[in-house]
């Protein structure tokens, strides 16, 4: 049968004409057959994939960075919660301009933000007119922070009215706190955290490693860089399920955060706040104190103390002058206090001087040129003259306020600290071994001890950014002069009344002529300034505290450390950090009780002596050495480094005079403390630390999360 | 079963009822409510806190319009032809008064709001155009049948297209793109089915791509216009407005894969992605929630309507049964495939509903009482004379 003739009684053109209907609807609707089976089973991956990335948000949860206490269980860094705003840019992405500008404008408005300065915060990195420091860094799914720290009543605003703010997210993130047991500030020992780099984010995704997330902050300095890995803990991922406006809807899929172990370190927070304090003190009282040299007041621009373990090379404390509230990093800082940090004005303080800052040891330096002339032909009945003045060719090398103390035996001229003692054995040195100054192989007992002992090389603390120091030896003068000479020279070739030399001093000319000539040679100038820690040789404050802690403890020379041990969040201990030996000083066990008793000697009846009276000597026997370091244009630097049976306490302050007169102060009140000095009284359960050592247990951590000071010592 | 309201069992006993029509319009409406409901039932901001809000607005939709369905059927067919022109003459006055006093909702002023209650006049033109045209070419052929002419002359063509251009004009005058192509393929139909010659086809095929071209070369149309009828073939033309549906739309009905997430399982859907889903757009819930196989059954049942449709026209036996019958298939046919197609991305977007599975009264009534009518011209052809004679033809065609 066909379809005409069921076609019933319409004219045959109108028949026609119906089938023709009928055929096109049948083609029309087998397109739409043909176009749906494409885009759901030909095409249908790519849209179920891109339907996955708009409707499920993921959010990457951080986690809770680990805490760092000290030796007695006490946070030095903590968490805080802090409320911050995100914006979810795919939502942002589906508003009209006009409505997009209104949003931001609202957000702005609670936040207190320009729009302008919000849209630059959302800029991914890398695009278009990105700022770097401002712009995103992480992925692309993930909304994006524009403020911290809001109020509790700026993030209920957002929070309570959701239309009116889509894709605006509300959260609570853990940042850093600073508990500040007993005022402490410990900036450069801690360090402080900010956002990942690219780089750094570059090189994790490459490495496998899921720690990091473009939302991390990351240690920058002190423990906070060294121990991150331990510290940052695993970031939780978690999948929201969000509507079209962005606003979650329920929770698809969750991946807990692990937080970051604990790290527990030696310092005593309480000691910490003592030596802070003491060397606060001691820059205020030098800055009150006119300098009879310069006939000005000290500038006393910065300073640095330590308190190291002996035995172990342990870090108890360490503080640093000028110096800033960590804090500043939370949130991520302003250019306006970045700035601030580096600024010279302010004294740089963003620099640690106890491991950063290099000064000339000055006098403090003698105890290791006294080992090294005790096992190099010299010995303890040595006597040398101690004249107010020694010649060295043309120049006369003068006492520290010309004094004369006639013949000295070694201990006599570390108790006095006699320049013109130790002159004669650097020069004796010059002329046995090295009076070739061109030659830079030549013998130097005082530099190779001065090397024994660690100076001039990194100590290999566990805080990141050291400064090596300098040994300024045969060598050095020579690579020194190799790199300046073109300088200099270039100075020196022309007139001093040459145009290009103006604003070059008499003494810069004077110094480049004698320099371009002959600045290589290690000249017995050198040699005589290296004997009493003058020159061109520099260290750290944290070197020569080491330094003292080898002649302490006999010659073992340690790479201080901060951290003890890492403590997961259940309390397990993940790693101990073992004290690390990285050399030894062999000298007889007779030279180290032979210094040992010269450093008493200061102490009772030296240089030291006036600062120490009625200190219980007899039961805390403390050895110290002073130094005034001199130093070109500048006031002197003030040292005085001391240990005793158990530690050892360096407190070193920049231009603020002699040794004694401007740390001494403050070493005897770190001492008072660290023994529980009262008066003349030992008064050991007064003492900073209980039981006075440090403690060699742990903290112990509770399952309640509180952590307890570890039992004493049990001797 | 969804309720078919107290006169659907009266109905299908009905001599010459066509029971699969009905059938499939009933299924259309049963899983288009469910469409709906799903597609609504998480959108507090649409449902004002009740996620049945649209399940119970579209089942009394759905109850009006089968009571109306219902009366069409019973009533003798000459009052409907009586009736045509009244039918006729109110959805006039309905575009006019949109005219005057309706709401924009969209860009468009096609929108009557009384009180709580908003009544598209549009969506009952595309029925009124297709009974006047008829009722024209019946009445001027029938008197002409004794002279024995065929087909619709050039007279009543123009006559025909008057009738459909007074409508055509407020329509556009809204603006309502999507309509005004559901109207000119129906006329292009309704022209087709009177047998009207050829040349007259080509000719108004020819005048609408003329007038369409001049219009945008004049600049009555401004460009973002044509960029958003245009954004299906590149949704970045419009990324905010069409492209955006555009996007989304595709990204729902891909989501749905072979089977679909489920119904009420629809990730996109329940989140919302789709802007006028329940409405416009409600295809692409089927798509994501049913998958191939759903979204299949879906347009089947359309053809199932479409072919019933145009087997009644064939069967009419007189020419006001045929051309409204073929003018309504081709109503239903080209709006069904403007709407399908456009959620598939092959299409413009325009705002035309699904018929019997968007949610909304005004085309819901209009489109039960097109079937309505198709029953009616199915009945009276049972009963007709030409029918009785030639008893053995039916018995052919249901076999």
């Amino acid at each position: 049968m066909t379809l005409l003739d069921r076609l019933g009684p319409a004219p045959a053109r109108s028949r026609l004409r119906l089938i023709v209907i009928q055929a096109l609807v049948f083609s029309l609707f087998a397109t739409l057959f043909v176009r749906l089976y494409y885009l759901q089973v030909v095409t249908g991956d790519t849209y179920q994939n891109r339907a996955a990335a708009q409707s499920v948000r993921e959010i990457v949860v951080q986690p809770t960075r680990g805490l760092i206490v000290d030796d007695q269980g006490r946070p030095l860094v903590a968490n805080r919660l802090s409320w911050v705003v995100s914006l979810d840019r795919t939502t942002l992405a589906k508003l009209d301009p006009a409505d997009r500008t209104t949003l931001l404008r609202r957000v702005g408005k609670v936040i207190d933000l320009k729009p302008r300065r919000i849209e630059k915060k959302l800029l991914t990195c890398g695009d278009e007119g990105s700022e770097p420091g401002v712009c995103w860094n992480g992925s692309p799914y993930q909304p994006v922070p524009v403020a911290q720290d809001l109020t509790q009543a700026q993030a209920q605003r957002l929070q309570e009215q959701p239309e009116d703010f889509p894709g605006v997210v509300v959260d609570q993130q853990s940042v850093r706190a600073y508990p500040q047991p007993f005022g402490i500030n410990a900036a450069h020992l801690l360090g402080y955290l900010s956002p990942i780099t690219e780089g750094e984010l570059d090189a994790a995704e490459k490495g496998g490693d899921r720690s990091v997330n473009g939302a991390s902050t990351v240690g920058r300095a002190g423990i906070e860089q060294e121990y991150d890995q331990w510290l940052r803990g695993m970031p939780g991922y978690q999948q929201v399920r969000v509507d079209s406006m962005g606003q979650p809807i329920d929770d698809e899929d969750e991946v807990l955060a692990q937080p970051g172990d604990t790290l527990v370190t030696s310092i005593d927070a309480k000691v910490q706040s003592v030596v802070e304090q003491q060397l606060h003190e001691a820059i205020t009282t030098a800055r009150a104190t006119r300098d009879p040299v310069t006939n000005r007041n000290f500038e006393a621009d910065s300073g640095a103390a330590v308190v190291l373990e002996a035995d172990t090379g342990r870090v108890v404390a360490m503080a640093s002058q000028p110096t800033y509230d960590p804090s500043v990093w939370v949130g991520g800082i302003s250019k306006k206090q970045l700035s601030a940090l580096y600024s010279e004005d302010a004294g740089t303080p963003l620099l640690g001087r106890a491991t950063q800052g290099q000064f000339a040891p000055g006098s403090t330096w003698k105890p290791f040129m006294t080992a090294a002339a005790l096992t190099n032909g010299y010995s303890e009945d040595t006597r040398l003259p101690c004249s107010s003045s020694f010649q060295v060719g043309n120049r006369a090398f003068g006492n520290h306020e010309s004094a004369a103390y006639g013949s000295l035996s070694f201990a006599q001229a570390l108790e006095v600290s006699c320049n013109t003692f130790f002159y004669r054995i650097g020069f004796d040195y010059w002329q046995q071994y090295g009076s070739d100054a061109d030659d830079v192989r030549a013998k130097d007992p005082l530099v190779e001890e001065a090397k024994r002992f660690g100076f001039g090389q990194e100590t290999g603390i566990d805080i990141p950014g050291e400064s090596p120091g300098r040994i300024a030896d045969r060598r050095w003068k020579k690579a020194y002069y190799d790199s300046m000479k073109d300088y200099y020279c270039g100075i020196a070739d022309k007139p001093q009344d040459d145009p290009a030399n103006e604003g070059i001093s008499d003494f810069v000319y004077k110094f480049a002529s004698e320099f371009c000539v002959e600045g290589w040679k290690y000249k017995v100038t050198d040699a005589v300034n290296f004997s009493i820690g003058q020159g061109d040789t520099i260290v750290t404050p944290l070197q020569l505290a080491r330094g003292y802690a080898a002649i302490a403890n006999g010659g073992t020379l340690y790479a201080p450390r901060v951290a003890r041990a890492v403590v997961a969040a259940d309390g397990t201990v993940v790693r101990r950090i073992p004290p690390e030996e990285v050399g030894r000083v062999k000298l007889p066990d007779a030279v180290y009780g032979y210094i040992d008793e010269a450093l008493q000697g200061v102490t009772r009846t030296g240089t030291m002596a006036w600062r120490m009276g009625g200190f219980p000597q007899d039961e805390v026997p403390i050895r110290s050495k002073t130094g005034s370091a001199e130093v070109y244009g500048k006031q002197s630097t003030s040292w005085v480094a001391s240990y005793s049976d158990d530690y050892v306490v360096v407190m070193m302050v920049s231009q603020a005079g002699t040794g004694s007169g401007a740390s001494g102060p403050g070493i005897r009140k770190i001492w008072e403390a660290l023994y529980g000095v009262q008066g003349e009284q030992v008064v050991p359960d007064t003492a900073a630390i209980p039981g006075t050592q440090l403690p060699d247990r742990l903290p112990s951590f509770r399952d309640d999360g509180s952590i307890l000071p570890p039992a004493e010592r049990e001797d | 079963m969804a309720p078919t309201g107290p006169s659907s069992s009266t109905l299908v006993r009905l001599p010459g009822v066509d029971r699969l029509l009905v059938g499939a319009v009933v299924a259309l409406s049963v899983i288009g409510t469910l469409l709906v409901w799903s597609a609504t039932s998480t959108r507090d901001d649409l449902t004002g806190g009740d996620p049945r809000a649209f399940l119970q607005k579209q089942v009394v939709n759905i109850a009006i319009g089968l009571a109306l369905l219902a009366v069409v059927v019973v009533t003798d067919h000459r009052w409907v032809r009586i009736v045509a022109p009244l039918v006729y003459l109110a959805s006039i006055g309905g575009l006019v008064l949109v005219l005057t006093m309706g709401t924009v909702v969209n860009g468009s002023r096609s929108w009557l709001m009384l009180g709580s209650l908003s009544i598209q006049p549009s969506e009952f033109a595309k029925l009124a155009v297709v009974i006047g045209m008829a009722l024209v070419v019946a009445e001027r052929s029938e008197s002409r049948r004794l002279r024995g002419a065929r087909g619709a002359t050039g007279a009543d063509v123009a006559l025909m297209l008057l009738i459909a251009g007074v409508p055509a004009v407020l329509i556009l005058a809204q603006p309502d793109l999507g309509t005004m192509l559901v109207l000119t393929a129906t006329v292009m139909g309704v022209l087709a089915a009177t047998g009207a010659a050829r040349r007259w086809l080509v000719l108004l095929g020819l005048a609408g791509v003329t007038g369409a071209v001049a219009a945008v070369a004049a600049g009555l149309l401004e460009d973002y216009q044509v960029d958003r009828f245009l954004a299906f073939t590149d949704p970045t033309l419009d990324p905010r407005g069409a492209g955006y549906n555009v996007e989304q739309a595709r990204i729902a009905v891909g989501n749905g894969g072979l089977f679909g997430q489920g119904l009420f399982d629809g990730s996109q859907t329940r989140s919302g992605f789709v802007p006028e889903q329940h409405t416009d757009f409600v295809f692409t819930v089927a798509g994501e929630e049913l998958g191939l196989v759903g979204a299949s059954v879906l347009i089947a049942l359309l053809g199932v309507v479409l072919w019933r449709a145009l087997a009644i026209a064939v069967r009419a036996d007189d020419v006001f049964g045929r051309v409204a019958a073929a003018g309504i298939a081709c109503w239903f046919g080209f709006q069904a495939f403007q709407n399908i197609g456009m959620c598939l991305g092959i299409m413009p977007v325009t705002g035309v509903p699904l018929p019997f599975v968007s949610y909304g009264g005004s085309s819901m009534f209009a489109s039960m009482l097109a079937v309505g009518l198709l029953l009616n011209i199915s009945r009276r052809s049972a009963e007709a004379p030409s029918a009785r004679l030639q008893p053995s033809r039916r018995v052919l065609v249901r076999a």
